[in-house]
């Protein structure tokens, strides 16, 4: 029967040759190759639940009362996407199920992202041939973390209108440009025009998604063109690549991993809340509460936003730099900007301009983990003094001296971070190094007792 | 006789289930994935495990159907997760213990120099009948940029592009009266001590970022405003922008002392950044990122006690930008 199928098709479409290589192509066994899967695997689930949200969100400012079965909001006033929302949470079956999954889907696949970046950097898959398919990815992460803004901005929920009041202060200081781009995009000063709605729901559920699923596709197809890299050991070389095939070793391997991904966003989204949006209440632009927190993934923007002393910069009572500049726009572009410089940075400096298809363990290149980690530190002690508020809470530290502490440690963390780990990593190479040369001595001692 | 009938359906759908074995008749052609020794225990273990995911599968399906199972989400979730978790388990299994397990050799790829100079080759060669290659490239080059700017020039409807004169009106005008959420004219001894109270501009759409106000009434021997403000306060009682100059967030957070010897003096406090800014002297900035102080609206009281306001703010609402005075906002 299988033999049919395939001989039908290939008569109509002559694709048995390539269906074959398919079937037989190579994957070098790691547990770290799989962190990408995981986010594509979250991206399948965003799409699914986003489809069946999309059947009863309602993106509109209209004003509504709401009467719906959740008793402490009743006659509270209201956009229709927030009465929505509600609706769609408290009143449809599996309504919330799926909201909750999608938030959660939406967190793990960010994670998924910045946990698969780590690892391209700190092994060095991005060098030459696969400079593009790390660009691509990188552009996977920062859409995503656009596209995770702008869905949960639209329920309209109290912390969602925070959210897009700073995106508005963030846009507006952009030099020069600033507060035309944010016209173009609020449709007039905030909160905006009612069509700004439309244009947050038309990006977050169709040019966003296409955007990101055309990104992946090129992202796989440039993964499967140059192959995957390898770690050294046995008889790989930069030549020969060792692995399992598609099918049907890594079949069922790949298809297990998506449903425990499946799985755990499913269970999740039933068990663990996620944004009770109800607790919030609507967002009116004179409303405002205390412990706001974003999503994870925007801790490290809000931390910057939060650690900037305050000043503008200001030529003859007209300011020229609004502070949210520093926080909102620059550090991102910083961080990014390195990201996508860094195969370039590293040829320059290596001056190793050879294609690699074996990568590096981290210890492997000291001054590359070096530079990463510092760089993870950085960000990493940005997005925990984003969190200082809750630090407040929890363990009582002042809120104030834990700024003050964390302007230090920004500097600090990064300078250290980088020394301990190029030290780490020197020291492990030596190790390495002696305990191969113990190895040889007894072998040859051992030859000269045989002997 | 009932249980041995039972028996034996239990062997016969045993038996049946079996692979036919395969037939020796006819010759095999040499094998691709190499054979290996069956494994009974795994396959029974998967089978099983399919069958745990069909019957999550159905509890999800039950509990969605029957309304009277209270907590929905949680067992929703829970059936349906459980049901991929059994999936999951069942192709693990069986990618460790019932598939071939085969190490492939493969080759990384060549780079193919020749392919690419005969792309070369071939543009080069397709252009020889041109004379003026250069211009025509300009040419091109000219018309896609002027295509390309007139596609993206309706995006120029999407807003006030240049006309910023909306971002700095603000419906505050001399005379106006402040009012609560609800539309009430707000009596000047409303407003107690170590209380915050939005106000917002009577008839003015409460939605608009140079609406609302807080009030606050604090000692008006406390008080410490900047030159040209005196008179702006009304026995103590002091109005500013509710929108956080920094981010734009609502300032909606009141600290005041509760032992003014030890404790930190009042402030008003942005829960997005924590800006804090001082009520006593003008609304400095005295923590957090915020660049400038707070608007503050200058107060009066009219006849029959209700606060209005005396005039217009005290520099632009709300987040700056570029080029945006940072001084008085225009009415």
């Amino acid at each position: 029967m299988i033999e049919g199928t395939a001989r039908t098709l290939d008569e109509r479409t002559h694709t048995a040759p390539f269906g074959l290589k398919a079937l037989r192509y190579i994957f070098p066994d790691h547990w770290s190759f799989l962190l990408g899967e995981i986010a594509l695997y979250c991206f399948i689930v965003l799409v699914a639940t986003g489809t069946y949200l999309a059947l009863f969100f309602d993106p509109s400012t209209a004003q509504a009362v709401y009467h719906g079965s959740y008793a402490p909001l009743d006659g509270a006033h209201m956009t229709q996407a927030y009465r929505s929302t509600l609706h769609l949470s408290l009143d449809v079956k599996a309504g919330l199920l799926i909201r909750q999954t999608h938030h959660w889907a939406a967190d793990v696949f960010v994670a998924a992202i910045a946990l698969h970046l780590m690892r391209i950097v700190f092994t060095g898959a991005f060098r030459k041939p696969r400079e593009l398919t790390y660009y691509v990815g990188l552009t996977i992460l920062a859409l995503a973390l656009l596209e995770g803004y702008l869905g949960y901005s639209l329920v309209d929920d109290l912390l969602s209108g925070m959210g897009l009041a700073i995106g508005y202060g963030v846009a507006l200081s952009i030099p020069v440009v600033g507060a035309s781009v944010a016209a173009l995009v609020w449709g007039g000063p905030f909160p905006g025009v009612p069509a700004f709605w439309s244009r947050m729901y038309i990006a977050h559920v169709f040019v966003l998604p296409i955007l990101i699923a055309t990104l992946i596709a090129v992202h796989l197809f440039l993964v499967a063109s140059l192959h995957h890299t390898q770690f050294r050991g046995g008889r790989r070389t930069e030549k020969r690549l060792l692995g399992v095939p598609a099918f049907p070793g890594q079949a069922p391997r790949s298809l297990g991993l998506m449903f425990a991904v499946f799985a755990a966003l499913f269970l999740l989204g039933g068990l663990v809340q996620i944004n009770p949006i109800w607790l919030w209440g609507p967002y009116h632009v004179a409303d405002g509460t205390n412990g706001a927190q974003p999503d994870w993934y925007l801790g490290w923007l809000i931390g910057a936003l939060r650690l900037m002393p305050g000043f503008d910069v200001t030529i003859a009572g007209r300011t020229v730099i609004p502070n949210p500049f520093w926080g909102g726009i620059l550090f991102p572009s910083v961080v990014f900007g390195i990201l996508y410089l860094w195969p370039t940075l590293e040829r320059r400096v290596t001056r190793d301009r050879d294609p690699h298809n074996l990568v590096d363990r981290p210890r492997d290149a000291p001054r590359r983990t070096a530079f990463a980690t510092a760089l993870l530190c950085w960000v990493f002690v940005i997005f925990m003094a984003g969190s200082a508020d809750r630090a407040y809470v929890l363990v009582g530290w002042s809120y104030e001296t834990q700024i003050e502490v964390y302007r230090v440690l920004v500097f600090v963390v990064p300078v250290v971070a980088y020394w301990l780990a190029r030290r780490v990593c020197v020291e492990l190479l030596r190790n390495e190094r002696v305990a191969g040369q113990r190895h040889q001595a007894e072998l040859e001692a051992e030859e000269a007792r045989g002997g | 006789m009932r249980r041995l009938w039972r028996w034996l359906l239990l062997l016969f759908v045993w038996r049946a289930t079996r692979d036919p074995a395969p037939d020796d008749g006819h010759e095999t052609p040499p094998r691709i994935v190499p054979a290996g020794p069956p494994a009974p225990r795994a396959e029974l273990a998967v089978v099983a495990l399919l069958a745990l995911a069909a019957a999550s599968a159905v509890a999800f399906i039950v509990v969605y159907a029957v309304d009277r199972i209270p907590d929905q989400t949680q067992y929703l979730g829970l059936a349906l997760g459980g049901a991929f978790a059994f999936l999951a388990a069942a192709l693990i299994v069986a990618g460790r213990h019932l598939v071939v397990t085969e190490e492939l050799e493969g080759e990384y790829a060549d780079p193919e120099p020749e392919a690419a100079a005969s792309i070369a080759q071939v543009v080069a060669e397709s252009g020889s009948r041109l004379r003026r290659g250069r211009l025509l490239a300009v040419a091109a080059a000219t018309a896609t940029a002027a295509v390309g700017l007139a596609a993206l020039a309706p995006a120029a409807s999407l807003g006030p592009l240049y006309d910023l004169g909306r971002f700095t009106r603000t419906p505050w005008r001399r005379g106006r009266r402040l009012v609560d959420q609800y539309g009430r004219p707000i009596p000047a001894a409303a407003i107690r001590p170590a209380e915050l109270f939005t106000a917002f501009p009577e008839h003015a759409d409460p939605e608009e970022i140079g609406s609302p106000v807080v009030l606050v009434r604090l000692e008006p021997d406390q008080l410490h405003l900047p030159k040209g403000r005196a008179g702006w306060a009304v026995g103590g009682i002091v109005a500013y922008s509710k929108i956080c100059t920094h981010a734009g967030c609502a300032v909606a957070l009141y600290r005041t002392p509760l032992f003014p010897p030890v404790d930190k003096p009042p402030g008003l406090v942005c829960p997005c950044h924590y800006s804090t800014f001082d009520p006593e002297t003008g609304g400095t900035v005295v923590f957090g990122p915020a660049g400038r102080p707070l608007p503050q609206l200058p107060l009066m009281i009219d006849r029959r006690g209700h606060l209005r306001a005396a005039g217009t703010f005290s520099g632009p609402v709300g987040p700056s930008w570029w080029g945006v005075r940072n001084r008085k906002a225009s009415s």
